[in-house]
């Protein structure tokens, strides 16, 4: 995005830059003799190459202030660059003669400002923001009209009083013009400062909302003042008035409907890019700027056109565009937001040397300084005062102080002093000074003193902790609850009116704004829930190892380890994931520590780690990002931790369900064996089992998300798992047929891991002489156990082999489709035929079948569960040719289980 | 009480109960004729299961709403967290259905299950897995780190007490009662 801004950026700036001809040396002026070898071409590149320089310079600054943690958590930012600008404003200055690079109104407002303005519409907290727009819309209109008239009236007074020099010449109007555009609180600036500052998110977003939407207010003041200072004092008639009051309304309300019917356009053209996903961050900012640049074509409010345009779409565009997209636009919008902002301060510092423009009054500046601190807190006192009179939560007095206080002046006052024309304003020059004063004393003083002062009146701060599931359950239920009940009382206030909104958006705006598959899944419940999951999927893996190694066996004993902030699900997943121990805790004649651990490991590593396998996807095009191998390998790790949640979830729910006793929460082990199959999408009914057995009819309860997305995302393949597992029931067997992707991944995905060798040597476990089957993976061998006991010890090395040298791989390289939707009936036999069952079922072995019914999975969790050893995953779907009968007495369990989409 | 005028011995004392001004009582007294119909009680007419109230009257009413009051401003420490713990307490009435002094999983799917029921497309069974991830995030919260045979059993009112930590329901459960005449007529 930068590079393709800086022609733009350029274009205005050129003529800032155009001076400098040192560069020009090179440039030959008798036509060349021959053939140059190198020809030196400043003049082409000049332009765009001076704005990077310039940006690449306040980057690099930018850079040099982090490294010092101390000086920016004490300094903020914006008054460092402005430092900087004043430097090398100076060095410019004493080098060229003369001041360069000023900050040029036009390329504030056209280039500067609207990414700042987009950045801090589109990510502005929308449900705080319209909770609180009655007092931010009081402060915007109300307190800026009360800030200009009073400063500029109070200026003149001084004037008239004399404490001026009569140099200065300006009657009532100017100083009113004046007032107007120093009056004005500026986003760039409060955003800067208060960012850093964190005082709780009401009095943040009020403050801050303030700033974007006085700018209606600015420019209608400015613009009126400026044509009746243009026309001349006498020649206003009380028409003229009228109009000026009229233009109020008529460009903050045209500027918020720009920015709305831009905000539906880019929503509803978002719901349509599914094929060109590359170009969904670009219109995003081609729609945004469309807006910014038509409002201001419009003399509307082009601030508001853009942040009403960043607040309307967000919600819709961020469910149309994939994730990829929404990363990109978030980052690219953060860049451009901060590079424009640290471009403007510095070039705020520039312009500030330049002496020419200057003309100083003491009187003026010391005037203009009292009265904007004086008349911003007497306004700010005032309108809260009768705020309150309304608001349930009042606002209190430290609030009303850090709102006074944070009244920072920026670069739009003094891109529009500086746009003031010189022979209508004589005074310009004392203007500019002042403003410049202005800003800096705002920017630099108060900036630097509202953090201590913020600590030493404890204002109360905003507490940064993590949504948490229950929160956003809680305050949803609460909306309800609260538009409920002033049904009953029949007042209908903001939470019913919310409420209809709501119900309205649901129903007609969403269905039209939204891709049917992102509006099927739109809940922002489902949304937290979603990231949730994801957060801790990816915690999990990355400490899945950390676990094991601090703890052994034992579960870890982490709540002094995480803040409270820190415990959340992501606790029990740890739990869940060490879970795995559990089996191997109970069993008294436990081997040695080590080689535990590396069971442990094992199987963490197993399940917690992407499997590799062989697909056959062509990803060669220029409109869509392939995803990478990193991606994808976390989208299976994330999907693998799902299932071993849900496992767990079983076994809560079940216990619920059936004895309603004690809920139980079971840390599920690493097998995630996909007891529970997948429902899929398409609605096609489970294939049923054939044996009326009471037992193991298992439910569809696979993740959600899984099968929702795999609607909506579609375009990664899939593997398609096939679980052996041994259970005390008879055949069962279960189907999910395919969706009819067009992507089939044509290798099987291997999901329970194995058992190690030490496993399998455990006491208990041989002591069975049960079904110990092994499949080996790879190989698609299956040896049973009391035969080969030496086939054990290789099994893991096997494991690593990556090459299936059998005939069965080659029939699945040949058919790499074939198992896209598998035929449940002829699965189960391969098994079989392969299988030699034992005669004897587990004797430990005692599921209830009601247990079984619920379809949970329990063998992770239960201490009696040796079978899970058994789990194998079976890899040849295919040779159906070797279908044979089962024999009744072989409990084996297969499985689909068809990989879940992210 | 009832349809004939409240008299003020009898507002007054309503007042020092729920703190409503008698304006404001003089209002809700009204709604509350136009819902039951001139009544002296509400009856419930959803076919509730168990162990909700048949019918209220005008002052487990104001009761009932009151709990809704803005917080005042002149509250100190002691009373402020007085008053966030009766407003949670009534929170965690409306969640504990069958109340036993704790939500159980139950409980609380078949609330998450009508706060999703607007939604067509998210099944019950999302529903359901919402539900099981946020009461294993209240375990983790309230109990910490638990033992592999521990059990946890619903969230209690502590707990659920430690949910609510992070919001302040003190700002947020409230609801504007009007003094005036502004009551629109709706059902």
């Amino acid at each position: 995005m930068l590079p393709a801004t800086l022609p733009l950026l350029g274009m205005p700036l050129s003529g800032a830059g155009a001076g400098v001809a040192d560069g020009a040396a090179g440039e030959s002026v008798l036509p060349p003799a021959g053939l140059a070898l190198l020809r030196w071409q400043w003049h082409e590149v000049e332009a765009p190459y001076l704005v990077a320089v310039w940006i690449l310079v306040a980057s690099l600054a930018k850079i040099v202030f982090h490294l010092s943690r101390k000086v920016t958590s004490v300094v903020p930012e914006s008054c460092l660059l402005i430092l900087l600008g004043l430097v090398l404003g100076g060095i410019v200055l004493a080098v060229a003669k003369k001041a360069e690079y000023q900050l040029e109104p036009g390329t504030f407002f056209l280039f500067l400002l609207p990414p700042i303005v987009l950045d801090s519409g589109y990510f502005m907290p929308s449900r705080l923001f319209f909770d609180n727009l009655g007092a931010i819309l009081t402060y915007a209109v109300v307190g800026t009209l009360w800030n200009s008239f009073t400063t500029g009236a109070a200026l003149w007074g001084i004037q008239q009083a004399g404490l001026m020099a009569p140099t200065v010449r300006a009657g009532l109007l100017d100083f009113l013009l004046f007032g107007s555009l120093i009056s004005a609180v500026d986003p760039v600036a409060v955003l800067a400062v208060f960012e850093e500052v964190h005082v709780n998110e009401t009095l943040f977003i009020i403050v801050f909302g303030e700033s974007l939407l006085n700018d209606a207010v600015t420019v209608v003041l400015y613009k009126v003042y400026n044509s009746f200072v243009e026309m001349g004092s006498v020649n206003v008639q009380a028409i003229d008035y009228v109009k000026g009051v009229a233009s109020l309304f008529v460009v903050s309300l045209g500027g918020a409907a720009v920015g709305l019917v831009f905000a539906f356009l880019l929503a509803l053209t978002t719901r349509f890019t599914k094929r060109v996903r590359i170009i969904e961050p670009l219109l995003v900012f081609l729609l945004a700027y469309a807006a910014y640049l038509t409002a201001e074509m419009a003399s509307l409010s082009a601030i508001l056109a853009v942040t009403m345009c960043g607040v309307g779409c967000k919600k819709y565009v961020e469910a149309n565009i994939s994730h990829k997209s929404r990363t990109a636009v978030k980052y690219t919008m953060k860049t451009l937001a901060s590079c424009a902002e640290t471009v403007i301060f510095m070039l705020l510092g520039i312009s500030a040397v330049d002496s020419s423009k200057w003309a100083w009054d003491t009187g003026l500046v010391l005037g203009t300084l009292f009265f904007i601190l004086l008349f911003r807190a007497l306004g700010v006192v005032l309108q809260t005062w009768v705020l309150n009179q309304f608001r349930l939560v009042p606002l209190d007095k430290i609030d009303q102080v850090v709102m006074s206080y944070g009244g920072l002046r920026g670069a739009v006052a003094f891109a529009l002093v500086i746009l003031l024309d010189k022979t209508k304003v004589p005074a310009k020059d004392y203007f500019v000074a002042t403003t410049i004063v202005v800003v800096f004393f705002t920017v630099i003083v108060q900036g630097l003193t509202i953090k201590p002062l913020v600590k030493w009146l404890k204002v109360k701060r905003s507490d940064h902790h993590k949504p948490t599931l229950n929160q956003e359950l809680h305050e949803h239920t609460f909306d309800h609850i609260l538009a409920a009940v002033e049904d009953v009382v029949g007042h209908h206030g903001y939470h019913y009116w919310r409420d209809r909104w709501e119900q309205f958006d649901k129903k007609y705006l969403s269905q039209l704004l939204m891709r049917r598959s992102a509006y099927r899944i739109r809940d922002q419940i489902w949304d937290v829930y979603y990231k949730l999951n994801i957060r801790d999927a990816i915690s999990f893996v990355d400490q899945g190892g950390h676990v094991l190694s601090s703890s052994g066996l034992t579960l870890p004993s982490m709540p002094s380890r995480n803040s409270a902030a820190e415990t959340s699900v992501t606790n029990l997943l740890r739990e869940s994931g060490s879970g795995a121990c559990l089996d191997l805790q109970v069993i008294d004649t436990v081997r040695s520590g080590k080689d535990r651990e590396d069971a442990i490991m094992h199987h963490l590593l197993s399940g917690g780690l992407y499997k590799p396998r062989r697909r056959y996807k062509a990803s060669c095009s220029r409109h869509f990002i392939s995803e990478d191998a990193q991606a994808r390998q976390d989208k299976e790790v994330f999907q693998q931790n799902m299932k071993r949640r849900l496992e767990s979830f079983k076994s809560t729910k079940h216990n619920v369900c059936l004895s309603k006793s004690k809920l139980r929460l079971r840390k599920a082990g690493r097998k995630k064996d996909g007891s529970a199959d997948k429902d899929t999408p398409n609605g096609k009914p489970h294939r049923a089992s054939n044996l009326p057995d009471t037992a193991a009819v298992i439910l569809a309860v696979e993740s959600e998300e899984e099968s929702d997305s795999s609607e909506t995302e579609k375009e990664d393949d899939e593997g398609i798992v096939f679980v052996a597992r041994a259970t005390n029931e008879v055949f069962r067997e279960h189907k999910v047929p395919g969706n009819g992707s067009m992507e089939v991944c044509p290798s099987p995905r291997i999901i329970p891991p194995s058992p190690t060798c030490a496993e399998k040597e455990l006491p208990w476990k041989s002591g069975q002489g049960d079904l110990a089957v092994y499949v080996s993976s790879e190989t698609t061998k299956i040896v049973p156990v009391d035969m080969q006991t030496g086939w054990n010890q290789s099994i893991s090395s096997l494991e690593s082999l990556a090459s299936p040298p059998c005939a069965q791989a080659a029939l699945r390289a040949a058919h790499p489709l074939a198992c896209a939707p598998p035929r449940g009936d002829e699965l189960r036999d391969p098994l079989a035929a392969l299988v030699t069952p034992s005669p004897e079922p587990h004797a430990g072995f005692t599921f209830a079948p009601s247990l079984a019914k619920a379809g949970r999975s329990r063998s992770e969790s239960s201490a009696d569960a040796p079978e899970q050893q058994e789990l194998q995953p079976l890899m040849a779907p295919e040779d159906r040719g070797c279908l044979s009968p089962g024999t009744a007495n072989a409990r084996w369990l297969i499985q689909f289980n068809r990989a879940g989409r992210l | 009480m009832g349809s004939s005028q409240s008299t003020s011995e009898e507002v007054r004392e309503l007042v020092g109960k729920t703190g409503f001004s008698s304006d404001q009582i003089e209002q809700l007294h009204r709604r509350f004729k136009q819902l039951s119909g001139n009544q002296l009680t509400i009856r419930n007419l959803r076919k509730a299961p168990t162990g909700l109230a048949d019918e209220i009257n005008f002052e487990d009413f104001l009761t009932i709403m009151s709990y809704f009051r803005p917080i005042e401003t002149n509250m100190d420490e002691e009373q402020l967290e007085h008053c966030r713990k009766e407003k949670l307490r009534f929170l965690f009435h409306m969640y504990d259905s069958d109340s036993d002094g704790r939500i159980t999983l139950e409980e609380y799917r078949n609330v998450v299950e009508e706060l999703l029921s607007g939604n067509p497309h998210i099944e019950k069974e999302s529903a359901r897995s919402i539900a099981d991830g946020a009461m294993m995030e209240a375990a983790s919260v309230c109990v910490g780190q638990m033992q592999p045979d521990q059990v946890y059993e619903g969230i209690t009112f502590d707990d659920f007490l430690k949910i609510w930590q992070g919001i302040d329901i003190e700002t947020k459960m409230h609801v504007r009662f009007l003094n005036m005449e502004t009551i629109a007529l709706c059902h």
